[in-house]
């Protein structure tokens, strides 16, 4: 074990620990915005400077492994003045349009600049501007609100895998890019959208949830995704009784299965929910047309020309396909209602289809 | 040129720096030799009490820095730092021209004292005729057989100020973007390849053969007792004779500059000079008197860095100069830090703007503010050293700024 | 699969994708995959007719040619036991009719089946050596390997594999079909198949059948039922009279659409209960709308058999009704009283009457689901099948001779064509053809072509192509892409419009999985 002082109050920690971890057990809240618990370390952002007594700079606490006999210092005045200069410089960079950006309410940097009272940029002048130019119907990228923090950038390495972007250029010049600077669509990009998962920022945010709600105003619903049989979970985002996203849960408690990761179907293929082509009344066929009508009269319709068939013809004239994509407790009763209620096994689903 | 002291560069222009024959005639080699009869331990131990100290600007001792380095590793590395990138440093160059097979020895006796046998030179991109002279000098000694099992290769770099850096460089070696890596680990832990290495200045790997051939105590009596040894200079700007000079380290800034330089041409008179490259302190007259080992200059708020001394006449304009040099750090920027990467752009604009005399004194003091963030916060040497030639000729050189001031 | 998908990114030291892409139909297993071999050093072999995104980090990849799987995997076990890599151990304790493989692997060499496969006989060897000798090799498995005529000889040929090298039982090793549907998985665990009730307790068995009769109050018929092909079969003949499909498409994703159109047609009674008005609710009788899955609670079964909660996060659309509740409904109209308050209540009777379900209730998956078998309540669940021994006792080798598929290209039809899934599309299309943003992005249908089978047809990328095979045509536009070898030729089967079952046969299935052979259809593609 390795004992260190973290703002007067010494705590024990495993060896291995990083400053990070330590300052959060002995309950100091460091801002991160690089760093992601998921991902390789990237130590760049320099929001978890902390000081260190009798060393001369400070520390990024994600990428310093605690030492014996360290006294931090998570928000002295070299700490504080550090986290003020660099939350400027960023802003004087960002395309500060709070009140329409689909971030605003779970956006770090609003939350930290809100935390050390940073209300506009004495740095701001001119400086890089980067369009937003991806025509993909998935995600926005808006790199004028880029912070190159690359949780993007790793995340698409080493959860998807996709490798589809890079840092490109160097310096305040740097962007995020594909190879060749080209569209996603050209690129090894699959749109999983991990990367707008990581983004501590509104620089990659969902076009299909789009002025749909902030994230202050949805309440949301843990639940498993209709598609393949990976079975993973993720949130629904309501409001209003209207689906209006999917976000992750990334703790492997609630998420076991994928930890967060999803892919295009799950993140982006969910507004069919919300379809105006949605089927919101039954239908009876009358002279060859299908009509709306009661539920009284549809069941009644449906139980009566069962009863007739499996009276003239028996049970086995009478067949289910059951569903692969409804619920246990849905199928239970389907097969149910065939073998008990009518009497035969001709129960079957697309299994195999 | 009586007052030099040539170790390095003894046989400059005397031999074929490519041949290894002609360097064993003249004792080439026999540090090594010697190397591979001693202990590991004893080997490591004759380095560090030799006092020999990283020449590449960080002054690190360089037994100490291979000590670190884990004995039970299966795989290491010796990489030699040849990215000489500082405008005005050249030194580097010069060893190879004059001397490369001591490189060459030098990196062996490391790989000896670690237990590699893989080395690599990491040549600046902009020195293409180095890398072919290094390749013909490395056959030449693999023909005599001198290295031994020892294998050199070389990498060029790109042109990236920042590869200088040794995280940087190593990045670049694996052909990834040239950025830093955070330490630890250190590179003695985990470098190249994830596994142990040792990343030297060329000058330091230089000094090696003569450490071992004329012993620690020898060397440890050059110079300065607490960065012993001799340091190429190289003198550039307003002087004389702008070459380079091998002296000993205790030897004084002023001698470098009137003595070895000439002085100031046209007999003008100085008025700052600039020592270890463009991230270098600006040093005021007052202030020549200061010997150039690691520690006397930075006793006077400076670094001696790579050894560049940059001579200012009376009629430079420092405002101008800092603000082309805050240009050149916004360029060389790799942009992985955030102080840096937005640091030495804002830098650029005002110093821009006080050159242009549109500045006020607040921006002056956002100035500061800004630069000492970026010392205390950066990532790697380069955000955080690019503040120091903005800071000390803001101090040194306060009247400059305040003529510019509105 | 007899073991986990988290496996898969840190036990398995090697593994064999055989006839799955899996990072376009269970992206995240595929994630996960890629992130093992890339991260971890496992070892991946590929064995798949088409060049697959795997493909590109695979130690080998097996390009064979359509099915001819057996031929492939037989050749592999062939180097196996010649080359002394079995796991005699495994195979002395854990297993029976050792020999009869031995016998018929014996008739594959490499040399030989190279020529039968189109790969590379030391590719072979390659892949055998790298599975046989890892020390937890997972098999992994989809569509690509089942959808044949001769499906189960291919599933079975895998767990000779797997019994033959002792990879089972153990984390990181397996015999994983990866499952394409949401609750492909539960559907089979709660009896929605015509021979079995929940549990697999065969319809069949007296004893299961009285216990299902006492449970449930009514007499059952001891009948094994008919599979949704034969459905459709006598559904043309005219003994099948009356059909409810529950959130299927049969008019979209059974084979040869023109027969199940006619079938369809041929109903007295057709009720749909789906979300949307499907291809096959145009047809129906009566249709009654049902919700989707963030309109209900329940839960799904993964393809690991992790039962997971589903719950529900809006109200039902319009005058739409719960399924539960609709199948309630009709049941009490029948005669027969289905009284339940909620899913639980339901989950709370599948519990009684599925024994693996036992011990799992939704209080315990409220954070994390839990794998069946999960006997009782203190039960952690099962993440590893057949740790101990196997369902029957020992692993049981079948000697499997490799067959061809029903219909081989010939002059008239010289192309194989396979169907199967893109990343951006589910199934019939039903949800993703209606979500905006995935539509958009893959508005219409594709036919993958080698570059060199387009030369030869004179086509160019992107250019519209009449697909064709002895059951029908489609007009679809061409993908000339090296992803597909030359000869073969595939396309999705998501879209209506240009639906890849018209193409399809249904007369040669699988004779014990009822499987249609969508992976091998001979075709032919013309210029418009």
């Amino acid at each position: 074990m390795i004992k260190l002082t973290v703002n007067g109050r010494e705590i024990q920690v495993p060896k291995g620990t990083m400053v990070l971890d330590a300052c959060q057990q002995a309950g100091a809240d460091v801002p991160t915005l690089c760093y992601d618990p998921d991902l390789k370390l990237a130590g760049s952002c320099r929001m978890c400077v902390v000081e260190a007594k009798g060393r001369p700079n400070l520390m990024a606490a994600c990428v310093s492994p605690a030492e014996n006999g360290m006294v931090i210092e998570t928000e002295s005045p070299d700490v504080v003045e550090s986290r003020k200069i660099i939350l400027e410089l960023l802003l004087a960079r960002h395309k500060l349009e709070c009140h329409t950006c689909e971030k605003d309410g779970s956006c770090k940097l609003q939350d930290y600049c809100y935390r050390y009272g940073v209300t506009d940029s004495r740095y701001a002048g001119q400086g890089a501007h980067f369009g937003m130019e991806d025509p993909n119907p998935f995600f926005k990228r808006d790199y004028d609100k880029c912070i190159i923090c690359t949780r993007c950038v790793r995340v698409c390495d080493e959860i998807t895998g996709a490798q589809a972007i890079n840092v490109k250029e160097r310096g305040h010049h740097a962007k995020i890019a594909t190879v060749f600077d080209g569209k996603l669509d050209d690129s090894s990009c699959v749109f999983c959208g991990q990367c707008v998962m990581v983004c501590p920022v509104g620089a990659l945010t969902s076009k299909v949830s789009a002025g749909k709600g902030k994230s202050y105003q949805t309440q949301n619903v843990l639940t498993t995704c209709t598609y393949c049989g990976t079975g993973c979970t993720f949130e629904l985002n309501v409001k209003d009784d209207h689906v209006v996203g999917v976000t992750s849960v990334r703790e492997s408690e609630f998420s076991p299965v994928n930890k967060g990761a999803l892919c295009v179907k799950g993140r982006f293929g969910w507004d069919f929910i919300e379809s105006k082509e949605r089927l919101t009344t039954p239908l009876i066929r009358e002279n060859g047309e299908l009509r709306p009508a009661s539920w009284d009269e549809a069941l009644d319709y449906a139980a009566n020309k069962i009863k007739a068939i499996k009276e003239k013809d028996g049970p086995d004239s009478l067949a289910l396909f059951s569903s692969a994509r409804a619920t246990n407790e849905e199928n239970y009763l389907a097969q149910k209602l065939f073998r008990a209620a009518i009497g035969t096994n001709n129960v079957d689903h697309c299994a195999r289809l | 040129m009586a007052e030099e002291m040539r170790v390095l560069l003894e046989y400059a222009d005397k031999i074929n720096p490519e041949s290894a024959d002609e360097y064993v005639k003249v004792g080439g080699y026999v540090g090594l030799e010697k190397a591979r009869q001693m202990e590991i331990n004893d080997l490591i131990q004759e380095v560090k009490s030799s006092g020999l100290r990283g020449r590449g600007g960080a002054g690190f001792n360089a037994g100490m820095k291979w000590s670190f380095v884990p004995k039970n590793a299966e795989i290491k590395y010796v990489v030699c730092n040849l990215d000489e990138g500082e405008p005005g440093t050249y030194k580097d160059r010069i060893i190879c021209e004059k001397n490369a097979q001591a490189l060459l020895e030098g990196m062996a006796i490391c790989g000896r004292a670690i237990g590699s046998n893989q080395g690599y030179i990491y040549c600046r991109g902009e020195y293409p005729f180095t890398v072919k002279l290094l390749k013909n000098a490395i056959q030449s000694a693999k023909e005599l057989g001198a290295l031994g099992d020892f294998n050199i290769e070389v990498r060029m770099g790109a042109g990236a100020y920042v590869c200088g850096e040794e995280t940087a460089l190593i990045e670049s070696i694996e052909g990834h973007r040239g950025e830093p890596r955070f330490k630890p680990p250190f590179p003695g832990v985990a470098g190249l390849w994830g596994v142990p290495t040792v990343v030297n200045n060329v000058e330091t790997f230089a000094c090696l053969p003569s450490i071992l051939t004329k012993g620690s105590a020898w060397f440890a009596g050059i110079g300065a007792a607490k960065y012993p040894g001799t340091k190429i200079v190289t003198l550039t700007g307003d002087a004389v004779n702008t070459t380079f000079f091998e002296v000993p380290t205790d030897y004084i800034l002023r001698d470098v500059i009137y003595k070895l330089g000439g002085g100031v041409k046209g007999g003008k008179k100085l008025k700052a000079v600039q020592v270890g490259g463009t991230s270098g302190s600006f040093i005021p007259e007052q202030n020549l008197d200061t010997q150039i080992d690691f520690d006397s200059m930075g006793a006077i708020g400076a670094a001696l860095g790579s050894g560049a001394v940059l001579v200012l006449d009376e009629t430079r304009d420092i405002v101008d100069i800092v603000t082309r040099i805050s240009k050149f750090f916004e360029h060389e920027s790799c942009g992985k830090c955030n102080p840096c990467r937005e640091g030495t752009f804002r830098c650029r604009e005002i110093m821009e703007k006080i050159n242009a005399g549109k500045a006020s004194q607040k921006d002056i003091d956002n100035l500061l503010l800004l630069t000492r963030v970026m010392q205390k916060a950066a990532l790697c040497g380069l955000g955080q050293a690019a503040p120091f030639p903005i800071q000390s000729t803001i101090k040194h050189f306060a009247h400059e700024y305040a003529r510019k001031i509105v | 699969m007899t073991n986990s998908i988290n496996e898969l990114e840190k036990d398995a030291t090697a593994i064999f994708v055989i006839g799955t892409n899996t990072t376009d139909n269970h992206p995240v297993i595929g994630y996960k995959i890629r992130k093992n071999v890339r991260f971890n050093g496992a070892k991946l072999i590929v064995a798949d007719p088409r060049r697959i995104e795997l493909s590109n980090i695979a130690d080998v990849d097996l390009r064979f040619r359509p099915g001819t799987d057996v031929a492939l995997v037989n050749a592999m076990m062939n180097v196996i036991i010649t080359e002394g890599l079995e796991d005699k151990d495994f195979i002395a304790n854990r297993t029976e009719n050792y020999e009869e493989l031995v016998k018929v692997v014996e008739k594959y060499p490499p040399q030989l089946v190279a020529q039968i496969c189109g790969v590379d006989a030391e590719d072979i060897r390659k892949a055998a050596r790298i599975y046989a000798t890892a020390e937890r090799g997972s098999i992994c498995y989809a569509m690509g390997l089942t959808q044949h005529s001769t499906g189960t000889d291919n599933v079975k040929t895998m767990c000779n594999l797997a019994l033959l090298t002792g990879n089972l039982g153990k984390p990181g090793t397996g015999v994983n079909p990866l499952r394409g549907q949401n609750n492909v998985q539960g559907a089979c665990d709660m009896g929605a198949l015509p021979v079995v009730y929940p549990a697999y307790q065969a319809v069949t068995n007296a004893e299961v059948r009285e216990k299902f009769e006492k449970f449930w109050g009514v007499p059952l018929s001891p009948n094994n039922g008919l599979t949704i092909p034969d459905v459709v079969d006598k559904a043309h003949h005219g003994e099948i009279k009356g059909l409810m499909v529950f959130g299927e498409n049969p008019m979209v994703s059974d084979p040869d659409l023109h027969h199940v159109g006619e079938a369809m047609d041929n109903l007295e009674l057709l009720i749909v209960q789906d979300i949307f008005l499907t291809e096959t609710a145009m047809k129906a009788h009566v249709v009654f709308p049902g919700v989707t899955f963030a309109e209900k609670n329940g839960t799904f079964s993964n393809t690991e058999r992790r039962v997971q909660r589903v719950r529900q996060a809006i109200t039902p659309k319009g005058d739409a009704h719960q399924d539960w509740q609709i199948l309630c409904d009709l049941s009490n109209r029948l005669g027969y009283p289905m009284n339940y308050s909620s899913p639980e209540d339901i989950f709370a009777e599948i519990r009684k009457v599925t024994p693996s379900y036992a011990g799992i209730s939704y209080q315990r998956i409220e954070k994390t689901g839990i794998h069946w078998p999960c006997p009782n309540e203190e039960h952690p669940g099962t993440p590893v099948l057949h740790g101990e021994k196997f369902n029957r006792g020992l692993g049981l080798f079948h000697a499997i001779e490799f067959k061809e598929a029903y219909e081989l290209p010939d002059a008239e039809y010289p192309l194989i064509l396979s169907t199967g899934r893109s990343l951006f599309h589910y199934h019939t299309g039903t949800m993703t053809r209606r979500s905006s943003a995935l539509n958009e992005f893959m508005p219409s249908n594709e036919v993958q072509v080698n570059p060199e089978t387009a030369a030869r047809l004179d086509i160019v990328d992107n250019e519209m192509v009449k697909l064709i095979t002895r059951r029908g045509y489609i007009e679809v536009k061409t993908h000339v892409t090296e992803m597909v070898p030359d000869g073969v030729v595939f396309t999705f089967f998501h879209f209506s419009e240009a639906a890849a079952n018209v193409l399809t046969q249904a007369k040669c299935l699988d004779p014990v999985a009822k499987i249609p052979e969508y992976k091998v259809s001979a075709a032919r593609i013309e210029k418009i």
